[in-house]
C-alpha cells in the first residue's frame, strides 16, 4: 500500500516538474499513479475477497500512538478499484480535455495526482487519525482543483466555499473521531470492528462524525459547495465530485454504521438528512438548464440516497448500498465525461442550445443512454439491480420512520427518472429551430465514457458477477449481508411495483416539465444555499472585524501591560496566601550579589521613568548586563555569555529603530501619570514573579531533573556542557521549534517594516490594522517581538 | 518624522571605529568558530556563536554601512532557511535511520596533527541554530537599517543632519 501512495507522491512531483514540457500529455504520465492502485487491486483481489484483509503498518509518532497503518478489506478494495480504475480513465480523458497550451496545467496535474493519492490513502487507512489526515488532504487538493481557473472570480469563490465547508466538517469529524477513540479505546477501524457503541458521549460523537460526512458528501444544508464546484474543469467534476471524493462521507457512514447500530441519533440523522437531500437535490435538478449543474444536483440527490441506505445499518441495505455505490460511480463518471465532450464539441452546455447530437455521435449517445438509464434504475442495467435492492431493503427494515423514508426514496427515484430524462432530452434530442455547431471529438476523448458503459451492462445482466465483490464488501459491515442474493429479475414483488411507480411517475413529471418549471420559478425564494453561505461568511467577517477593532487598539504598551499583568500578576494573587518560604532560603550568598541586584533594580526603575528614549534603552541594557553578571557570579558561563550577547545585539537593534522615533517621550502632565503607572505595573509584576518563584521552589513534589540530566549528559548526549546538550539533544525538538519561531518572527518584522514603509511612500495597499498603527505608536519602546523571543529561548 | 529633535546617526564614516573593526573582525569570527566547535563540551554552542558573529556584523554595520549593504556575506532569509533545513533535516534523518527524532550520535577518529577528534551529529543541528541566529541578525540589520526606511523623497543624510 505504501508503494502505491509513494507512486502518487512521485507522480505528483514529476507532473509538477516535467509538466511544462509535456503539455497535456502530462496526464498520461501522471495516470501511471492510479494505475499502480489498479495493479494493487489486481494483485490482492483474490486474497482480500476471500476475507483476508491486507494490513500494513509503519511507525510515525509513537509518542502520540500515531501510525501509518493501512488495512485493505473487501470494502476498501471496492473503493480502491473505483478510485484507481475511474482514476486511470479520467486521466486519459483529461489528456484530451485540456488544450496543450493552457497555463498552469502541470500544477493542475500535480494536484490531481495528489488528490488520487489522498483518496487512495483515505479508503485504505485503518488508524482513525490517519483517516482524518487523508480526509483533509482531499479537501485541500480539491480546493486547488476547483480553483484551477484562477482568473475567474467565481471559480475562486467556489473553491473557497468548498474548502471552508468541507474544512469545517473535517474539524467536526476530528472531534467526533477523538470522542469515539476516548470513549471506546479503539484507535482504528479494525479495533472498532464488532464493537457496539452507545452512551451520551457517543451520541455527540455520532452527530459530529455525521456533520463531517454530510459536508463531504454534500448533504443538505451543506450541499451548496457541490454545484459551485462545477466551476472546476470536467475531469475534476467527473472524478472528485461524482465518483470518489464525495463518496468519502458515504464510505465513512458505511464504515461506522455497524458500530453505531445502537445509537438512534445516528440512524435518525443519516436517514432523514439523506432522504431529504435526495428529494431536494432531485427537485433542484429539474430546474437546471446547464447539463453540468443538472448532474451536480443529481449527484447531491444520489449521495443522499446512499447516506440513508448505509445509515439504517441493516444487512440487506449494506449489500444494496455497496452495489449502488459502484453503480453510481460507474454511471455518474461517464455522464460527467460526456458533458465535457459535448461542451468541447459544441461550446455550450445549455440544454436549450443543444440539438441533434444523437445523430452526430451515435456511439457516444448509446453509451450515455446506458449510463443514464442505469441512473434512472431501468432494467436491465446495474443501476436497476442496485436500486431495486435499496427499495426492498427499506421495505424489510424496521424502525420508527421507515415508512416515510421508503416513501421518500420512491419519490426521490421518480425525481431521478425525471431529471435523467431531462438530461437525455436536453443533451441529445432534436429541438425544432435550434442549430448547434459541432465538431467530432477524438476517440480517446469519448473512449472512457464507452468503457464505463460496459460494466454497467454486464453487471446488470449478470448480477452474480457483482456478487463476487459486493458480498465480501458488505460482509465486512455485517456477515449476514453476504447471504443476500442480487438478482436481475426479483419476480413480481412489492419493491418492483414501487420501482415501476417511480419510473412512471418520473416520466409523467418529465412530460409536464414546462408547467413544473413555471411552478418552481414561482416558488423560488431567490436565495439558495450558496447565497446563504455567502451571507453567513460576510456577516462572520464583519463580526470579526468589529471584535478586532475593540481588542486590537494598536498600542503596544497597552498590549504589553495587559499580557504581563494577566500572565503574571493574576496567578500570583491567587497563590499568595498559600506560599510558604522554604527552610533553606538565604537572602544572598555574597555581597557581590547584593551590589549587582541593587544596581539592576535601580536601572529597571530608571527605565520606567526615563524621559528620553535612548536613555531608557541604555538602562534596559544595563538591566540585562546586571542579570548576566548574576549568572557569572553563580557560575553559569553559558547563560552569562548568551545574555551579554543578546543584550548587545538588541541595543544595536533598538538604536536602529530609535532613529525613526522622537528623541523624548511625550511630555506634559499625562507623562507624569504614565511614569507612575508604569513604575507601579513594573513593581507589581516584579513582586508577582518573586511570589511565583517562591511558590514553585517550595511546592516541589517531584524530584528535580537537574541531577539526572547532569548524570546522563556525557554518556547519552556525548557532551560535557550540560546546557548545550540540553539545547541540541535532550530538548532538541524545543530548540528546533524555537529557531523556527525566531526565523518566522524575523520575517514578520521584515513584513511589518516594509508594509509601513510602502504606506509612507504613498502606495495604498490593504494592510492589517496592527501593521498600519505600528509606526504611530506613542510611548512604547519598540517592537518587542524578536528580542523577547531571543531571551526566552535561552 | 513630524518632530525634528535630535536623531541618532549610524554609519557615518569613523576612522577609529573602522580601524578597530579591521583589527577585530577576523579574530571575532575565529572566536565564534571556536565557541561553536567546542560548545558541546565547553561553554559555547551554536546559539552563542551565532550571536558573536551577529555582534561582529553589528560592528561592521556601525562602522561602514554602505559596505555592509553591498558586500553582505549572506542574505538573512537564505541563512534562516538553510539553518532550519539543516536542523530539521538532521532530525528527520535520524528518524529515517530508525532512531527517534533528533537522536544524536558521536564518532571518534584520529586526525593528523590534531589528534583524537570527537564529532557528533549534534554539531550539524547546532550549525543550523548558528545559521538561523546569524540570519536573524543580518535580516533585522538589513531591514531596520536600510536607507529606504525614510519618508518618501527625504534622503537619509538630510534626516540625520
Amino acid at each position: 500500500m505504501i508503494v502505491v501512495l509513494l507512486a502518487h507522491v512521485v507522480g505528483a512531483a514529476l507532473a509538477g516538474a516535467l509538466g511544462p514540457r509535456l503539455g497535456r500529455h502530462v496526464f498520461l504520465l501522471a495516470g501511471l499513479a492510479p494505475l499502480t492502485t489498479v495493479g494493487y487491486v489486481a494483485i490482492n483481489a483474490g486474497d482480500v475477497l476471500d476475507g483476508e484483509a491486507q494490513a500494513e503498518s509503519y511507525r510515525w509518532v509513537p509518542g502520540l500512538g500515531l501510525e501509518f497503518s493501512f488495512r485493505v478489506d473487501a470494502l476498501s478494495l471496492v473503493m480502491l478499484s473505483l478510485v484507481g480504475g475511474i482514476g486511470v480513465l479520467v486521466f486519459v480523458y483529461a489528456s484530451r480535455y485540456f488544450h496543450g497550451d493552457e497555463a498552469g496545467l502541470h500544477r493542475f496535474a500535480a494536484f490531481f495526482t495528489a488528490f488520487a493519492g489522498a483518496m487512495t490513502g483515505l479508503v485504505s487507512a485503518d488508524d482513525l487519525l490517519l483517516v482524518f489526515i487523508f480526509w483533509e488532504l482531499t479537501s485541500v487538493t480539491s480546493y486547488g482543483l476547483i480553483g484551477f481557473n484562477d482568473r475567474s472570480a467565481q471559480a475562486r469563490a467556489s473553491a473557497v466555499q468548498a474548502l471552508i465547508i468541507t474544512g469545517a466538517g473535517g474539524l467536526a469529524l476530528l472531534a467526533g473521531l477523538l470522542l469515539i477513540q476516548i470513549e471506546s479505546g479503539a484507535r482504528s477501524f479494525s479495533e472498532l470492528e464488532g464493537m457496539q457503541l452507545s452512551g451520551t458521549v457517543i451520541t455527540w460523537a455520532a452527530v459530529l462524525v455525521l456533520i463531517g460526512a454530510f459536508t463531504k458528501s454534500a448533504q443538505a444544508p451543506f450541499h451548496g459547495w457541490l454545484p459551485g464546484a462545477m466551476a472546476a474543469p470536467t475531469p475534476v467534476s467527473s472524478y472528485l465530485h461524482s465518483a470518489t471524493m464525495v463518496k468519502a462521507g458515504v464510505f465513512l457512514v458505511a464504515r461506522l454504521s455497524p458500530a453505531m447500530k445502537e445509537v438512534d441519533t445516528w440512524r435518525f440523522l443519516a436517514v432523514t438528512v439523506g432522504v431529504l437531500t435526495m428529494l431536494w437535490g432531485g427537485y433542484r435538478a429539474l430546474r437546471q438548464t446547464d447539463l453540468k449543474l443538472l448532474l451536480a444536483y443529481g449527484t447531491v440527490s444520489q449521495l443522499g440516497m446512499l447516506i440513508a441506505t448505509f445509515g439504517v445499518g441493516k444487512d440487506k441495505l449494506y449489500t444494496a448500498g455497496v452495489a449502488m455505490l459502484v453503480a453510481h460511480a460507474l454511471f455518474k463518471a461517464a455522464l460527467f465525461m460526456i458533458v465535457g465532450v459535448i461542451d468541447h464539441s459544441t461550446h455550450t452546455r445549455q440544454i436549450h442550445e443543444l440539438s441533434g447530437l444523437a445523430r452526430k455521435m451515435p456511439l457516444a449517445t448509446a453509451a450515455t443512454a446506458v449510463a443514464a438509464l442505469s441512473m434512472m434504475g431501468m432494467i436491465p442495467f446495474f443501476g436497476f439491480v442496485a436500486k431495486e435492492f435499496v427499495i426492498s431493503g427499506f421495505l424489510a427494515a424496521n424502525f420508527a420512520l421507515i415508512d416515510w423514508a421508503t416513501a421518500g426514496i420512491v419519490v426521490g427515484s421518480a425525481l431521478t427518472t425525471a431529471y435523467t430524462l431531462r438530461f437525455l432530452w436536453g443533451a441529445f434530442a432534436d429541438k425544432p429551430g435550434v442549430e448547434t455547431d459541432f465538431h467530432a471529438p477524438d476517440a480517446a476523448f469519448v473512449g472512457p465514457t464507452i468503457l464505463l458503459a460496459v460494466p454497467t451492462v454486464f453487471l446488470g445482466l449478470f448480477p452474480s458477477l457483482a456478487e463476487e465483490f459486493v458480498h465480501p464488501a458488505a460482509a465486512v459491515l455485517e456477515a449476514s449481508a453476504a447471504e443476500v442474493q442480487l438478482k436481475l429479475w426479483p419476480g413480481f414483488v412489492f419493491a418492483l411495483g414501487l420501482s415501476a411507480i417511480a419510473i412512471t411517475g418520473g416520466a409523467i413529471l418529465f412530460a409536464f416539465r414546462r408547467p413544473i418549471e413555471r411552478v418552481q420559478e414561482r416558488l423560488a425564494l431567490g436565495i439558495d444555499a450558496a447565497g446563504i453561505f455567502q451571507a453567513m461568511l460576510s456577516g462572520f467577517l464583519r463580526w470579526a472585524a468589529n471584535v478586532t477593532g475593540i481588542v486590537q487598539s494598536g498600542s503596544l504598551p497597552a498590549y504589553l501591560g495587559i499580557i504581563i499583568v494577566a500572565a503574571v500578576a493574576i496567578p500570583a494573587v491567587t497563590i499568595v496566601g498559600d506560599v510558604t518560604t522554604p527552610d533553606d532560603l538565604v537572602a544572598a550568598e555574597s555581597w557581590l550579589q547584593v551590589v549587582i541586584v541593587v544596581a539592576t533594580m535601580a536601572a529597571a526603575a530608571g527605565v520606567t521613568v526615563a524621559r528620553r528614549r535612548f536613555g531608557a534603552v541604555l538602562m534596559l541594557g544595563a538591566v540585562g548586563y546586571g542579570v548576566a553578571a548574576l549568572y557569572v557570579v553563580q557560575g553559569a558561563p553559558d547563560l552569562a555569555m548568551t545574555q551579554l550577547l543578546v543584550e548587545t545585539v538588541i541595543i544595536a537593534f533598538f538604536v536602529l529603530v530609535l532613529r525613526h522615533l522622537p528623541d523624548r517621550f511625550e511630555q506634559g502632565p499625562s507623562f507624569t501619570q504614565a511614569r507612575v503607572f508604569r513604575l507601579a505595573v513594573s513593581g507589581l509584576v516584579g513582586i508577582a514573579v518573586m511570589i511565583i518563584m517562591l511558590a514553585s521552589v517550595s511546592e516541589r513534589t517531584e524530584v528535580p531533573v537537574d541531577a539526572e540530566i547532569a548524570a546522563r549528559s556525557l554518556p547519552e548526549g556525548d557532551g560535557s556542557n550540560i546546557v548545550n546538550v540540553i539545547l541540541v539533544d535532550f530538548r532538541g525538538f524545543d530548540t528546533l521549534g524555537e529557531i523556527v519561531v525566531l526565523g518566522v518572527a524575523a520575517l514578520g518584522v521584515v513584513g511589518l517594516v516594509r508594509t509601513g514603509r510602502r504606506e509612507r511612500a504613498g502606495i495604498t495597499e490593504p494592510v492589517t490594522p496592527i501593521a498600519a498603527s505600528q509606526p504611530t505608536d506613542r510611548t512604547g519602546p519598540t517592537d518587542p517581538t524578536t528580542p523577547t523571543r531571543e531571551q526566552t529561548s535561552v | 518624522m513630524s518632530e525634528p529633535g535630535r536623531q541618532v546617526s549610524i554609519g557615518e564614516p569613523s576612522v577609529v571605529l573602522d580601524v578597530v573593526y579591521r583589527l577585530l573582525f577576523q579574530t571575532v569570527i575565529l572566536i565564534a568558530l571556536y565557541l561553536h566547535l567546542a560548545g558541546h563540551n565547553q561553554p559555547g554552542g551554536g546559539f552563542i556563536a551565532g550571536l558573536v558573529v551577529g555582534a561582529a556584523f553589528v560592528l561592521r554595520f556601525i562602522t561602514a554601512r554602505p559596505q555592509f549593504a553591498s558586500r553582505r556575506p549572506i542574505r538573512g532569509e537564505v541563512a534562516i532557511g538553510t539553518g532550519i533545513l539543516l536542523a530539521g533535516g538532521m532530525g528527520i534523518t535520524s528518524l529515517v535511520l530508525g532512531n527517534s527524532l533528533l537522536e544524536h550520535h558521536a564518532w571518534e577518529f584520529e586526525l593528523a596533527v590534531v589528534g583524537k577528534v570527537k564529532a557528533t551529529s549534534a554539531l550539524v543541528f547546532d550549525t543550523g541554530v548558528l545559521l538561523v541566529v546569524i540570519g536573524v541578525v543580518v535580516l533585522v540589520l538589513d531591514v531596520l537599517g536600510s536607507e529606504g526606511d525614510q519618508p518618501a523623497g527625504v534622503r537619509d543624510e538630510e534626516v540625520t543632519r
